[in-house]
């Protein structure tokens, strides 16, 4: 049980970090009342966030995650997510080894 | 008529679906978890210090990025820094569930310390349909941030045993589990332009400037392509 000081510090400041854009939302969310193109925009914030996180693993990596991204974009529509990640998942490994 | 509220909450039915809905993205955080826990020992960090960073920040991208770069002493700035610039986000999924969730202020407050991507994009779906409860909420709070703090630290202590995390695609489950939740938004026109909007530069942003960019220059690019898409045919 050894915790340095700096470490400490540095985890401390993440967290404080993190908690305010967490609860930031909170304190604009009653000024946004959004209609036609920004209620479009504000609503593709899921889907842009999710997409902008995974992009590089998933396109960039090399042939066996593109391909793999893409089946398991395929099923996404069709299974229910904890089957859509074994499909991914799978799907990466085989790949990886004919690749 | 929006008054009227068709669907009676019972609170054990609101506990079970957060728990059926929670699963998957719980299972597949567990391989992640691990995966942190044995690469930050790695790192110089001691278990118990793997355990405090996973319980206070609890935040798995902004975690990975500091582990990646992690260097003894810890650069306190810099780490906060790409700390705030991976979690951003969390502003915009605040705002935009705060007024969808059934909390008090006071509630939400302590509530939103616990929102991840998993749980915050699963009650927008379930928002679609019903208002999001407090119990639905937390019963995914108190399964995502139990399995993210144990599975880390296990992680930590088993470390150099578990090998390569690559070798059975666990590295990609979070990647797959990220397709499966963006497939729940739809496939209309604009969330197709969307999707592929931030996806490209995601990708070009990552290769060219490096992380961890890509997310908010993705993000941004993806809801302007939305904005524009929508264009002259939404009203208001």
């Amino acid at each position: 049980m050894n915790l340095d000081t700096t470490t400490l510090l540095a985890i401390l400041a993440m967290a404080a970090v993190t908690y305010v854009t967490r609860i930031a939302g909170l304190l604009v969310a009653d000024r946004l009342a959004l209609t036609g193109r920004a209620k479009a925009a504000f609503d593709a914030i899921p889907p842009a966030v999710l997409v902008a996180v995974i992009a590089p693993t998933a396109l960039t990596t090399g042939w066996a995650e593109a391909i793999a991204a893409a089946i398991t974009a395929v099923v996404a529509f069709r299974l229910p997510l904890l089957a859509t990640v074994a499909v991914g998942v799978v799907a990466v490994v085989l790949l990886r080894g004919v690749l | 008529m929006e008054q009227v509220n068709p669907f009676k909450a019972s609170p054990m039915r609101e506990a079970r679906a957060g728990l059926r809905d929670i699963a998957p993205a719980a299972i597949a955080a567990i391989p992640i978890g691990l995966l942190f826990g044995a690469v930050a020992v790695t790192k110089g960090l001691s278990p118990a210090e793997v355990a405090l960073m996973s319980f206070l920040v609890f935040a798995g991208g902004a975690q990975f990025a500091a582990i990646e770069s992690w260097v003894s002493p810890a650069p306190i700035l810099a780490l906060a820094f790409g700390t705030f610039l991976i979690n951003v986000r969390h502003v915009l999924m605040g705002a935009s569930l705060a007024p969808k969730i059934r909390l008090s202020r006071a509630e939400k407050f302590i509530a939103f310390f616990f929102m991840t991507d998993e749980s915050w994009a699963l009650s927008e779906r379930r928002a679609i349909e019903r208002p999001v409860t407090g119990i639905y909420w937390a019963a995914m709070a108190a399964i995502l941030f139990t399995n993210w703090v144990v599975s880390t630290t296990l992680g930590a202590v088993l470390g150099s045993f578990l090998g390569d995390p690559a070798r059975f695609g666990a590295d990609f489950a979070f990647t797959a589990l990220f397709i499966g939740l963006v497939a729940g938004f739809g496939r209309s026109r604009i969330t197709l332009v969307t999707v592929g909007v931030s996806a490209a530069v995601a990708a070009l942003v990552h290769h060219f400037i490096g992380a961890p960019w890509h997310v908010a220059s993705g993000a941004l690019a993806g809801i302007a392509a939305a904005y524009v898409t929508a264009g002259p045919e939404a009203r208001a």
